[in-house]
């Protein structure tokens, strides 16, 4: 879902947020020197709402990127700022959300699959298909060889111990619902995230 | 967080107590402001160091870390011996007045049925006594020496002002202040809200500190309570999230649990988790387990889950080991029991204790794919990076695989704030390059392992082959589909008790109250059913109108369990279901039901007068001062020293060198050997994270690294006077583990103290740099700490543990 509002309703909102707190005292509040140029660098932007990705505050973004998703164009995001309807947040972001661009933008994104062969000391690019296939029968291979259905006391367990996952919880509900899933269907017991350290 | 963030603006006392949230959660800290504002709130800090959270504080105090359960030992004996306490409260909404077993008992530092070989507890003593009905009996007098109020008093006699004094090192009438400042919300009108992290829970006692906080808080009545409330500040934006959808080795999804190995038959199962109440009527919410067990099944194996089949018990694994957290599966690597690893945006080499025991590890691995939108340290684990990563790739023979992902902004999805507010983002652009978001990563894996399956055969195929695979284009699920699957939908009409219909088949499910055990209902996880109803996607929704004006803002994004903003809230109203005073007004009863400004954590139509406790996840209602055998290593939170202690004993237990450090803590024997003492390694140290970092992630992005551009750590002035060090000299740390070089930066802001008659430096080292990324180069922190955990959690013991400082 993305939302049009122009320059002037975001503040008439934020204003309206601020008026009501102290927050505004606390230096996070744009000046209106500053947006009045800051209007135009921002007209015609696309405005998609989301969240920070650090930490578990939640504060509501909003990512300005340019593209009309027209086929000869790709969405770019160039500016980040606080979605001023967020009862949390109300427009604030802390440093780490201020700067998040940054992190989306960053030098060390990764663009496409690598392989290191054992004991090189380089990467290697590989398509997607030739990673997914390796990997795999990497898994494949492992489980059926050290899959485990019974323990030595006769107890069905259907457990493979040789493998193990760590998830992330930077992501979504619905791909650590889906990673569960996979995982637990692979029988896979070493199995943990962030919450664990 | 049992409360909310806006709800901290409610408090009239704000104790920050193992977090620094001004730093870790600059904005939800706003709402500590908004309280001393608006409030007049007084905000108490408690850390080994004066924090940016100390720096706005009306009370700060030192502690020497590790030593957070004396000083609330401490506090709940101060509570009782000056009769400080919310006796209503306790008296109707806590197990002060059932009693305890008569075998139950605790001496020499140790509760009733430790054995020694194992370090394990047999916990059949840590029990109520029960009566012929199969009822807890109760002496609502409080007076039997044996009621769970007289043993918690006993017990915590032993935490008088001068031992606290003594094992925290701090000063008397700092400890007074602020246990003066919170009896004053003992009465009702008057809430204290209790703010942690991970200053809590990187601790071999991590989990009974929190339950210690716990206790104080039930004392007082500040449960349920608008501006009251023990309140997690989670670290990850969806660390709460995953958490809940159970991404943790002995656990499925909202929070039921994986079967032992011994559990071989489902009914006993099922039995052992269907928890029915210890008091006539109560509620005990978990005794319908198998409901929300079946759905699962259901959700995850559609028709092949059968009554016959036990819905498909046997097909998820067991536990032969009570967890294999973390360090048990990198003591298994480094062992060489485990061939392959994966880490989905995580960065184990840089997050995980002793450094060197990870590289060893990951270096014992047949192959590791690392599916992440960065480049981090652990996917080059096996590159020479000079001093700060010395590896000598020839030597390592995993194959390692790094598989770009999207990040945040470039997918749609939810994530759970701390709070447990489900909320819904949407992509704002594509991914760089050929970027592939996580699902599909999933999904091509998967399909590529169920066609392998399906035309070689292999090790007992059946739960991959009938894996439930619902998305329209099969190699790329959809977020939203993913969500209408964890919410639920019926598979037959499903009906209430009197024949009502609740759900049609086909439509997505109400609420978790439409389960069935019989396989009428699919389910992925059933705290999150409400949230993708016939109604559409609740975590979208954007209504943030407060219409009783204490911040409750429930038509904004949606909160597990069912939009429920302030956990246990029955307890907000006095038993006769009137408010305890108008300003703290939350939920009450009209005379027919429940109503107020937050949905009821209560049966709706359940009146006062069935004197039905708050605390309906329990089994008796209430909430629990006593454990039972909830816990690993105690029904009451005792202290015991870090693995690694500055003074070498237990001020509280001198006598036993079983009660020295947690007893039923897991130590893996090559660790142990790697635990330094005092006398080497005299320095306390802790680990942390700044404002402008997090974690490791920040290395990667330019802002952050010139907002914090190097390494450094925290050293007091009495410490850096006694080595001759200045301000910017640099310095190594050195633990028994490893070391970490960095500048120094000399503070007034970490005092020297006193501790068992001893002098005690405590040293802060922050986290953040590593060896990639833009950020300037350095030894990751985790170079240093000790690679043991909480006896119930394994979370790992990063915020205590010994060093020696040297000047460079
Ligand atoms: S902007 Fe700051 S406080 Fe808000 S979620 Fe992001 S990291 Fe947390």
């Amino acid at each position: 879902m993305t939302l049009r509002v122009t320059r002037r309703q975001f503040f008439k909102l934020g204003a309206a947020g601020m008026a009501t707190s102290s927050m505004a005292m606390m230096g996070f509040a744009p000046e209106p020197a500053v947006a009045s140029v800051r209007h135009f660098k921002l007209t015609g932007a696309k405005i998609t709402r989301n969240n920070c990705t650090y930490c578990s505050v939640g504060c509501g973004l909003l990512l300005y990127s340019r593209g009309d998703e027209s086929i000869n164009n790709v969405d770019d995001i160039y500016h980040v700022e606080g979605d001023p309807d967020h009862p949390v947040s109300r427009g604030s972001l802390c440093p780490k959300g201020a700067g998040i661009l940054d992190f989306i933008k960053s030098r060390s994104r990764l663009s496409h699959p690598m392989v290191r062969e054992p004991g090189s000391s380089e990467w290697k690019r590989i398509s997607w298909d030739e990673a997914l296939d390796r990997i795999a029968r990497h898994m494949k291979n492992d489980r059926d060889e050290n899959f485990v259905t019974q323990d030595e006391n006769g107890n069905t367990v259907n457990h493979w111990l040789t493998a193990g996952f760590l998830a992330a919880s930077a992501s979504s509900n619905e791909t650590g619902y889906l990673t569960h899933k996979v995982v637990r269907s692979l029988g896979m017991l070493a199995f943990d995230n962030q919450a664990r350290v | 967080m049992t409360n909310h963030w806006v709800d901290i603006r409610n408090a009239n006392l704000i104790l920050s107590m193992g977090g620094n949230s001004a730093e870790a959660h600059p904005v939800g800290f706003r709402w500590v402001m908004e309280a001393k504002y608006r409030n007049n709130a007084k905000l108490v800090t408690v850390d080994p160091r004066f924090t940016r959270t100390g720096a706005v504080a009306d009370f700060t105090a030192e502690i020497r870390t590790g030593t957070d359960i004396i000083f609330l030992g401490g506090l709940i004996s101060h509570l009782i011996e000056t009769d400080q306490i919310q006796h209503e409260y306790v008296r109707n909404y806590t197990d002060a007045a059932l009693i305890v077993r008569e075998d139950f008992g605790f001496h020499d530092g140790l509760f009733t049925g430790f054995e020694p070989v194992t370090g394990t507890y047999d916990k059949d003593t840590w029990h109520y006594e029960i009566n012929d009905e199969g009822f807890a009996r109760r002496d609502d007098t409080l007076q039997h020496p044996r009621c769970v109020y007289q043993l918690m008093r006993k017990h915590y006699s032993r935490y008088t002002l001068d031992m606290v004094e003594t094992v925290c090192g701090m000063p008397r009438h700092k400890i007074q202040r602020i246990w003066d400042m919170v009896a004053e919300t003992a009465v009702p009108g008057q809430t204290m809200t209790i703010l942690y992290a991970l200053g809590w829970t990187q601790h071999s006692i991590g989990s009974q500190i929190i339950r210690a906080a716990a206790m104080v808080q039930l004392l007082l009545g500040n449960m349920g309570m608008v501006g009251g409330g023990v309140n997690a500040l989670r670290g990850h934006s969806n660390i709460q999230g995953l958490t809940d959808l159970g991404l943790l080795s002995n656990l499925l999804p909202g929070y039921m649990s994986l079967a032992q190995a011994e559990e071989q038959d489902y009914r006993e199962y099922i039995e052992k988790r269907t928890r029915e109440p210890l008091l006539p009527d109560e509620v005990s919410y978990w005794r319908h387990y198998e409901r929300f067990h079946v759905s699962l099944m259901k959700a995850w194996f559609g028709d092949a889950a059968t009554e016959a089949n036990n819905w498909c018990y046997d097909w998820l694994p067991k536990l032969s080991e009570p967890l294999y957290d973390v360090l048990h599966t990198f003591h298994r690597m480094h062992n060489g029991e485990i061939n392959g690893y994966f880490c989905q945006g995580f960065n184990p080499l840089a997050s995980f204790p002793h450094k060197a025991k990870i590289t060893e590890s990951l270096s014992k691995l047949k192959y590791l794919v690392v599916m992440d939108p960065l480049a981090t340290e652990t996917s080059e684990f096996w590159k020479n990076y000079g001093e700060y990563n010395p590896v000598n790739p020839e030597e390592i023979q995993t194959e390692v695989f790094s598989l770009p992902t999207t990040c945040f902004a470039e997918e749609d999805g939810a994530i759970v704030n701390s709070a447990r507010w489900l909320q819904w983002h949407w992509a704002a652009a594509p991914p760089p390059g050929e970027a592939r978001p996580d699902v599909e990563i999933m999904a091509g894996l998967f399909h590529r392992l169920q066609y392998m399956y399906r035309e070689e055969g292999g090790a007992f195929p059946d739960p991959i082959l009938n894996l439930t695979w619902y998305y329209r284009q099969p190699a790329f699920p959809g977020p939203s589909e993913l969500a209408r699957e964890y919410n639920g939908w019926a598979l037959r009409d499903v009906y209430d008790e009197n024949r009502n219909l609740v759900c049609r088949a086909g439509e997505q499910l109400p609420d978790f109250g439409a389960l069935r055990d019989d396989g009428s209902t699919s389910c992925g996880c059933w705290i999150f059913s409400g949230s993708w109803t016939e109604e559409g996607n609740q975590m979208a929704r954007r209504d943030n109108s407060d219409p009783y004006g204490i911040g409750m803002t429930l038509g904004w994004a949606w909160a597990w369990p069912v939009n429920r903003r302030i956990l246990y809230n029955r307890a907000s109203a006095r038993p006769d279901g009137t408010p305890w005073t108008r300003e703290k007004a939350l939920i009450w009863w009209n005379g027919t039901r429940w109503v107020g400004a937050d949905i009821p954590d209560f049966p709706k139509q359940s009146p006062p007068s069935a004197g039905l406790g708050p605390f309906i996840m329990n089994q008796t209602g209430r909430g629990q001062l006593f454990a039972r055998d909830r816990m690993a290593e105690g029904p009451f939170p005792e202290h015991y020293e870090p693995f690694e202690s500055p003074i070498g004993m237990n001020p509280l237990n001198p006598d036993n060198p079983l009660a020295k450090n947690n007893p039923a803590a897991r130590v893996f024997e090559e660790d142990r050997e790697n635990f330094a003492t005092f006398e080497e390694f005299p320095h306390a140290a802790t680990t942390y994270r700044l404002t402008e970092h997090f974690h490791f992630w920040t290395t990667h992005a330019l802002l952050n690294a010139i907002m914090q551009p190097e390494k450094f750590v925290e050293i007091g002035t009495g410490l850096a006077e006694e080595l001759g060090i200045e301000r910017g000299d640099r310095v190594r740390v050195v633990s028994k583990r490893g070391h970490v070089d960095a500048v120094a930066v000399v503070t007034k802001r970490i005092r020297t103290l006193q501790v068992a008659g001893k002098t005690v430096h405590q040293v802060g080292i922050p986290l953040h740099w590593g060896f990639k990324g833009v950020a300037k180069k350095a030894h990751l922190t985790n170079e240093l700490t000790p690679f043991v955990g909480d006896a119930n959690t394994q979370t790992p013991e990063f915020k205590s543990f010994l060093v020696r400082v040297e000047k460079l």
